[in-house]
């Protein structure tokens, strides 16, 4: 970790509602408050443009009496924060076996192809960053794209793409299966829903 | 304390027992069973992350960690099975998998637990055909030099850093094959005893930086030691070759250092060779000349004729052996005078009894009380081992501490400040004050006096009242003795000792003589640190190093440093301890109570010893004060005095810790060492 990378120069803290930060300390013991640092650290990650910069995870350890160090081990042992800044769309591909199995190969090579970014890259605009990460828990959905919060499901090169499109020209985009599924209800291999009598 | 049941344990074999909460591997260790460990270390919390210590355990189908696995009756243990070896085996494949291979150029090569250990337990080939990782290294400031990539994330130094000394700014970062020990932002180590997190690295990862690529350990010439830094009076082992000394290495001393010893006394060192006399000098037309040691002598008989009781004055220094004080004041005996200093600041304490001015509750006391009342006190730069002492209590035992000082210092530990009057005292003796209930709720109370108080004009009343106050709330008794004074200095507490019943001169005295222009020869026994004007004085200086007192001097005497000769010790405890000679002193330089045997046969006063032994004798003979046992407590003090509080707020005095004496203002490695955490 070198200073120059983290610390950005005059940097603004952003901000936070003290409401929210006290519900989040109101479910520990007081004398435990170090308690808090994960949801502590996942609430600002999400107000600071989803990543952590250096002075923001002072601010946390601040809050919870932690040394900087302390917090700074918790920041970087968990994939889930980002020490780096992201783009306003983080797209998190699955590609655990379940996922690779239905084609995550091909949704990573759609979003090249449409975005020009790999793994851990950020378009020059700041719009999308793409992060190959292991399971996301949907696999009978597979393969999954999370867009920041959502999940996309049941995806292929030519959906993923127009999905993409889609954010880019700012239409709404619906979270879910991309076919129309209910949660996992079964299909036949031509795609047809409801196959079940 | 409770009694601790002792608990039944088999290993190898034989049946020992062993008190109640130890762990299978001091149980393994108590039966002679040898276990190799990365990670597990005495005077560190378990971590029980590098699993070399594993060990078959009867009834378990694995091996289990013995470090952090609890002993308990009946266990049945083997150290050296098959299945034990196997899996130490297994073990240290794994951990040489990202291990470079480059202990020709490793400075830990020699003295490294890894390396003796894949002696036993190395496959001597490799099945890992993929690349190692390669780590980025770290800046941990002048002291530690880093090679990340040869760490094994034993944790180790974070868990010292965190533990005993304080700083909480070393950690772990990053997850699995990317773990990376860091401090935060780079920044250094900014403690006292950073130097031991290179003892305590069991491989070559952190390396020490003054001493990179000097000597392998079978080269050096090992002798164990006294360190003269500060008033503790640390055990240590110097390491020299050639006649240099080229490293110190604390000694384990459980009532004293423990494990650990302070940057100072470890890194001075290098000012050991540097602005050193080598020869006697004698001031002509104001400019020193070198002489031979009979010129010296000459010169000196030819400037004393008119010397009498009132214009003399001897000053003792603070890094002073005791056999070189009692040669200094059987020299002043001899000559008919009296006037000595036994330090050089206005320190003020009551000579008459020694618990008055020693450290009674001793260092190891301090692991026993349970609540400590510091008044003027910053241990952290005054005896930063002590500081970790007080810090340990705080850890383990939640040791309750408050502290009366100029400004709230940053002790590593959390404490109560009450202030910077000292007049608070008489509230709390009165019980008026809240922190009396503390004091009786104590069982071992103990009050630290520093330096902020000893220099001020309070320093009697203060000393008085902590009495009265302790005397009230049960610090004095058998097995107890509450009362302590903080020396900052090697010397101190023997120059108290040898001079008091001879002379009682002191800074004051010194002072107003200074100021009617009394004065006309001082005798500076290496005394560099003095703030008084004596440039009009004629000024023999006796000592190692071109400092303040040298330069002030007529004649110059080139004595020996504290890795130079042998001597005794007292520390603040009042406890003798004797240092061995590691060097010979440059040039002509001579040890020092040989100079003054030697000035005082020129000056037709012989002293009556020849050799160090018989010097020895005399001393101890004429000195019943000197004896030292650890397991009685010294009687209450006695200080007589007014106790009015003329002044009665501390003053600040800024002290930098990298820089008390010649050798650590000479030494370029506490030089960085200020600057960087100044």
């Amino acid at each position: 970790m070198k200073k120059e990378q983290l610390k950005a120069e005059n940097y603004k803290l952003c901000n936070i509602d003290q409401v929210k930060v006290d519900e989040i300390l109101d479910k520990y013991p007081s004398n435990r408050k170090a308690s808090a640092v994960i949801p502590l650290l996942h609430y600002v990650q999400k107000k600071s443009n989803g990543w952590l910069p250096v002075p923001e995870i002072e601010r946390v350890a601040e809050i919870l009496d932690m040394p900087y160090m302390k917090v700074y081990e918790v920041a970087s042992f968990y994939t889930m924060f980002n020490l780096k800044p992201v783009g306003k769309k983080l797209l998190q591909i699955c590609h655990t076996t379940p996922c690779w199995l239905r084609g995550s190969d091909q949704i990573e090579k759609s979003i090249y192809d449409t975005l020009k970014i790999k793994d851990g890259e950020t378009t020059p605009d700041k719009m999308f960053t793409l992060m190959k990460v292991e399971c996301l828990g949907a696999c009978v959905n597979a393969p999954i794209l999370q867009i920041n919060d959502d999940y996309y499901e049941d995806l292929d090169y030519k959906s993923t793409k127009e999905l993409l499109n889609k954010i880019k020209i700012k239409k709404n985009i619906k979270p879910g299966s991309v076919i129309g599924r209910k949660s996992s209800e079964p299909y036949d291999k031509n795609g047809n829903i409801n196959v079940t009598k | 304390m409770d009694e601790l049941r002792n608990i039944n344990i088999t290993i190898d074999g034989i049946e020992i027992s062993v008190p109640q909460g130890s762990t299978v591997l001091q149980a393994c260790e108590a039966a002679g069973a040898e276990i190799p460990r990365f990670c597990y270390h005495e005077k560190l919390s378990v971590a029980g992350n590098c699993r070399m210590c594993l060990v078959e355990m009867e009834r378990s189908p694995k091996p289990i960690a013995s470090c952090a696995m609890p002993a308990s009756d009946g266990m049945i243990i083997k150290t050296s099975s098959e299945m034990v070896e196997k899996a130490r085996k297994g073990v240290m494949e794994f951990l040489l998998i990202n291990h470079p291979l480059d202990c020709p150029i490793c400075d830990q090569g020699g003295e490294c637990d890894l390396q003796d250990q894949a002696l036993y337990f190395g496959k001597g080939e490799t099945r890992f055909e993929n690349s190692k990782r390669a780590v980025s290294d770290k800046n941990m400031g002048p002291l530690i030099k880093t090679t990340m990539t040869r760490c094994i994330h034993c944790t180790r130094c974070v868990r010292f850093a965190n533990e005993v000394a304080g700083v909480e700014d070393l950690g772990a970062t990053g997850r699995g094959e990317n773990v990376e020990i860091s401090t935060y932002l780079e920044k250094a180590v900014s403690s006292e005893l950073s130097g031991n997190l290179v003892d305590l690295c069991p491989v070559g990862a952190l390396t020490s930086k003054p001493y990179q690529f000097v000597a392998r350990p079978w080269e050096l010439t090992k002798t164990e030691s006294v360190d003269v830094m500060d008033a503790i009076g640390s055990n240590i082992r110097i390491d020299s070759r050639d006649g240099k000394v080229l490293r110190i290495l604390p000694k384990n001393n459980e009532s004293i250092n423990e494990e650990w010893i302070s940057d100072k006394s470890r890194y001075a060192i290098d000012g050991l060779s540097k602005q050193r006399l080598d020869t006697p000098f004698i001031k002509i037309n104001k400019k020193l000349q070198r002489v031979s040691w009979d010129e010296a002598f000459e010169f000196i008989i030819s400037k004393i004729s008119n010397i009498s009781n009132e214009n003399c004055v001897g000053v003792v220094g603070n890094q002073v052996e005791n056999e070189s004080i009692f040669a200094f004041r059987e020299l002043f005996k001899k000559l008919n005078l009296n006037k000595i200093l036994p330090f050089q600041k206005k320190l003020t304490f009551s000579r008459e009894n020694r618990s008055n001015y020693l450290f009674n509750s001793k260092i190891e006391g301090l692991d026993k009380c349970d609540y400590l009342l510091l008044i003027g006190a910053n241990p952290r730069v005054d005896s930063a081992i002590l500081n970790a002492r007080i810090r340990k209590n705080y850890i383990h035992r939640d040791l309750k501490i408050s502290s009366i000082s100029s400004q709230q210092f940053d002790l590593k530990f959390n404490y109560e400040y009450l202030g910077s009057d000292v007049k608070i005292l008489t509230s709390i003796l009165e019980e008026k004050h809240k922190i009396s209930n503390d004091f009786k709720n104590a069982n071992f109370p103990m009050i630290i006096i520093g330096d902020e108080v000893l220099q001020n004009d309070c320093s009697l009343d203060v000393q008085k009242i902590s009495t009265s106050i302790l005397k009230k709330f049960g610090g004095f008794n058998k097995n107890w003795n509450g009362f302590n004074i903080l020396h900052n200095y090697a010397s101190t507490v023997g120059a108290i000792d040898i001079l008091s019943e001879y002379s009682d001169y002191n800074y004051t005295a010194f002072k107003n003589d200074i100021n009617k222009n009394l004065i006309k020869f001082v005798y500076l026994l290496n005394a560099d640190d003095f703030d008084f004007d004596i440039s009009s004085c004629f000024v023999i200086y006796q000592g190692h190093h071109g400092d303040k007192g040298a330069q002030l001097a007529d004649v110059i005497l080139p004595g020996a440093a504290y890795t130079e000769k042998e001597g005794s010790y007292t520390n603040l405890e009042g406890r003798v301890q004797y240092s061995q000679r590691a060097t010979f002193p440059p040039g002509d330089a001579k040890e020092d109570w040989t100079i003054l045997r030697a000035l005082s046969e020129k000056l037709g006063k012989k002293l009556d010893f020849d050799n160090l032994l018989q010097l020895r004798d005399i001393m101890f003979s004429s000195k019943t004060m000197l004896k030292f046992d650890e397991n009685i407590y010294s009687s209450e003090p006695k200080i007589i005095t007014k106790s009015d509080f003329k002044s009665s707020k501390l003053n600040y005095e800024n002290k930098n810790f990298f820089m008390t004496c010649p050798i650590s203002r000479c030494s370029s490695t506490m030089a960085e060492c200020s600057q960087v955490n100044g």
